[in-house]
């Protein structure tokens, strides 16, 4: 279908495609980052199977980004062969591991807008954009359920758990902004009737993220500033060090088979 | 590397019961380390059933299943082994039951 597309239209998707797709590879690594070092075996495992999910609609989505450019280029090119500038993925989604509540944390406030903007994007007239986004929304209700509880138990748990998680509350809050970022990409698509409309989002994820921290007796940030850019491809420094690590085997062997 | 094991010396371990398929018997699979029920549910589905392996989960606290002891297996079990009466295999079975 995506021949049928006029030039604007399908440079629009292309990008949205990209920021989709970039969202999920670059959480889906740094949560691979865990692999071998999470605080016990059994989370250990969690986090890699969350961030197979990742991967796994990431790929979905490149695949489907390279198709609609139409350029010849394929998902791997777009994984591998673009420089930071080039990403626009959330700024949030780069944020370094740094401890386990920060993981849990970055998560949490991805997962639980992942969870309200899937199920609308599944509304699509694309077909193939409907069919990732039911998928997504499948697996983003798990690593939601695992993610939420975890941040119950960090925030309620003990006075070191507590101190972590709210010391990542306040490193990620100002992020979090950035997950309703919408420009003129998003309204053409909206009239071309690709994408629904989805302006309740933002109320429905602070009621819930609201709940939930309150649960987990944590504090939202007051007067935060907020800050936003990786749709643009304004990227904080940590970017360029994970594509560094993420890209150099098939920069440095390019065509190579495994 | 002390402050981990710590964390994970305070947790419990739970046994993990799944079932293949609605209907089947839940068999125990292992078990899993976890702070509490809900985790130890996603502890196991994670561990034992990320491959489709199962339909349902059951997780039991390790401590709360009462079993059998080794030196019980005399007591226990032998007795059953002189009573070969007990197992009907002295009967012919009609060819059209051997399938079950």
């Amino acid at each position: 279908m995506s021949h049928q597309l006029n030039d604007y239209v399908r440079a629009a998707l292309f990008e949205y495609l990209l920021r989709l797709g970039d969202d999920k590879l670059i959480l889906g690594h740094r949560l691979s980052e865990w692999c071998g070092h999470a605080p016990a075996l059994e989370e250990d495992i969690a986090l890699a199977n969350i961030a197979l999910d990742c991967v796994g609609q990431a790929n979905a989505f490149l695949t489907f980004a390279a198709e609609v450019e139409d350029k010849g280029r394929n998902e791997d090119d777009l994984a591998y062969f673009r420089n930071e500038i080039q990403f626009k993925n959330l700024l949030l989604l780069e944020q370094p591991n740094k401890d386990f509540a920060h993981t849990i944390t970055r998560q949490f406030f991805y997962s639980s807008f992942g969870i309200y903007f899937f199920q609308d994007l599944a509304k699509s007239k694309l077909e193939f954009l409907a069919g990732i986004s039911s998928k997504a929304v499948k697996e983003t209700s798990y690593h939601l359920r695992h993610c939420k509880e975890w941040m119950r138990r960090l925030g309620d748990g003990t006075e070191e758990s507590h101190r972590r998680a709210q010391e990542a509350v306040n490193d990620l809050w100002r992020f979090t902004d950035e997950l309703f970022f919408k420009n003129d990409i998003d309204e053409l698509l909206i009239q071309e009737n690709i994408l629904p409309d989805t302006n309740s989002l933002r109320e429905m994820w602070r009621t819930y993220a609201e709940e939930i921290l309150t649960q987990a007796t944590l504090q939202i940030p007051q007067n935060e500033n907020m800050q936003t850019g990786g749709r643009k491809g304004i990227h904080t420094e940590h970017l360029g060090h994970l594509l560094a690590e993420m890209q150099i085997v098939a920069r440095s062997y390019p065509n190579a088979k495994w | 590397m002390a402050e981990q094991i710590k964390v994970k010396s305070g947790w419990k371990i739970w046994e993990v019961f799944t079932q293949s398929k609605t209907g089947e018997p839940h068999i125990h699979a292992g078990n899993v380390h976890a702070p509490d029920a809900e985790m130890a549910l996603q502890n196991a589905r994670d561990v034992y059933s990320r491959r489709n392996e199962a339909v349902s989960l059951w997780v039991v606290p390790a401590d709360q299943l009462i079993a059998t002891s080794p030196s019980d297996s005399g007591p226990f079990f032998e007795p059953a082994d002189d009573k070969i009466y007990r197992h009907p295999q002295f009967y012919k079975v009609p060819k059209g039951v051997r399938g079950f």
